[in-house]
């Protein structure tokens, strides 16, 4: 896929990163603010189809970042389920939330709610890219 | 509250532009038109988790939409002129069933709770044990992360499903050929 004129390029690259850590806040902060693992990993997947849109993408890099997008997926599932699974081993009870709580409005407060967090936002945005590869890039990542 | 039926009107109207018309953008613009009008209910009654997922899923599928029509046609061919016989059958059919859940629909109405006064029988545990029992401070992710965190498991793996989907539609060896 060809990439798109130099000012859509330039523009891209001041904001990319912005976009990035908008999203990374709003994983982070699911369990204080508005948002979480969802909305958050849709804003991280935002960027990879920005950059792919604005630069475009080679036959090569498209399969590439295909594998690298399906390995980020299994380990976004995987952290979620051991996350469930360490609860069924300290308490007996699947999704236990065995850390401690903390004081409700700091970072690390909620137990196990942000590290759930973390673990759907790398799912939902490494699943929502390979989506969108799948649709755009179909024919290379197929080929053999 | 009557914000809330204008938007509705909007988004039928817009609905029915974007099934009729003949130009693809414009279709998936009035697309949208529905979907931003959705985030704007959201944040009307008060749910802005909701709203910041909608808005957000929203552009990427009008950016991929868009992105799509670019690459191939403007024009949709689907939309017929004139209409066969199997299609007034369809269209009666589907009529007959709308009438028919219509009538349903209205009988059960009378059952449920009226708009913004729900029973609360489940919620208002959630709402009264979220703080103490789960610790965070947005009430929506201790629901979800937490009271019904098994749901969410299940619900993490609709993407795989529709990663599965789009290769299914777009194969080309194991499909017939004509």
């Amino acid at each position: 896929m060809k990439g798109m004129s130099l000012i859509v390029k330039t523009i891209t690259n001041i904001m990319i990163g912005f976009i990035f850590l908008y999203g990374v806040y709003i994983i982070l902060h699911g369990h204080l603010t508005p948002g979480g693992g969802f909305a958050g990993g849709v804003i991280v997947a935002g960027v990879f189809v920005l950059r792919y849109l604005a630069f475009g993408g080679s036959k090569a890099g498209e399969k590439k970042s295909s594998i690298t997008a399906s390995v980020f997926e299994s380990v976004g599932a995987l952290l979620f389920v051991i996350i469930a699974l360490l609860g069924l081993l300290i308490a007996g009870v699947f999704f236990f939330n065995f850390l401690p709580k903390g004081t409700p409005l700091y970072l690390l407060s909620a137990g196990i709610i942000p590290f759930c967090n973390i673990a759907i936002g790398i799912k939902v945005g490494a699943g929502l890219f390979s989506i969108f590869l799948a649709l755009a890039a179909f024919k290379y990542i197929m080929e053999d | 509250m009557i914000e809330l039926y204008l938007f509705l009107i909007f988004m039928l109207v817009a609905a029915i532009i974007a099934t009729e018309i003949k130009d693809l953008l414009a279709a998936v613009i009035s697309l949208g038109a529905v979907g931003f009008s959705v985030a704007i209910m959201f944040i009307l009654v008060q749910a802005p988790d909701l709203a910041i997922v909608q808005i957000v899923v929203e552009v990427l599928t009008i950016v991929i939409f868009v992105a799509v029509i670019l690459k191939t046609t403007h024009i949709d061919e689907t939309i017929a002129e004139k209409f066969s016989g199997t299609q007034v059958l369809a269209t009666v059919l589907y009529a007959v069933f709308a009438i028919l859940f219509f009538i349903a629909m209205v009988r059960a109405m009378n059952d449920i709770p009226p708009f913004g006064q729900a029973t609360m029988r489940v919620a208002g545990q959630y709402i009264r044990l979220g703080l103490p029992r789960a610790g965070g401070a947005n009430l929506v992710a201790d629901v979800i992360l937490d009271f019904r965190a098994l749901d969410t498991l299940g619900e993490a793996t609709v993407l795989f499903t529709s990663v599965i989907g789009v290769v299914a539609l777009m194969r080309k060896i194991g499909r017939r050929q004509k």
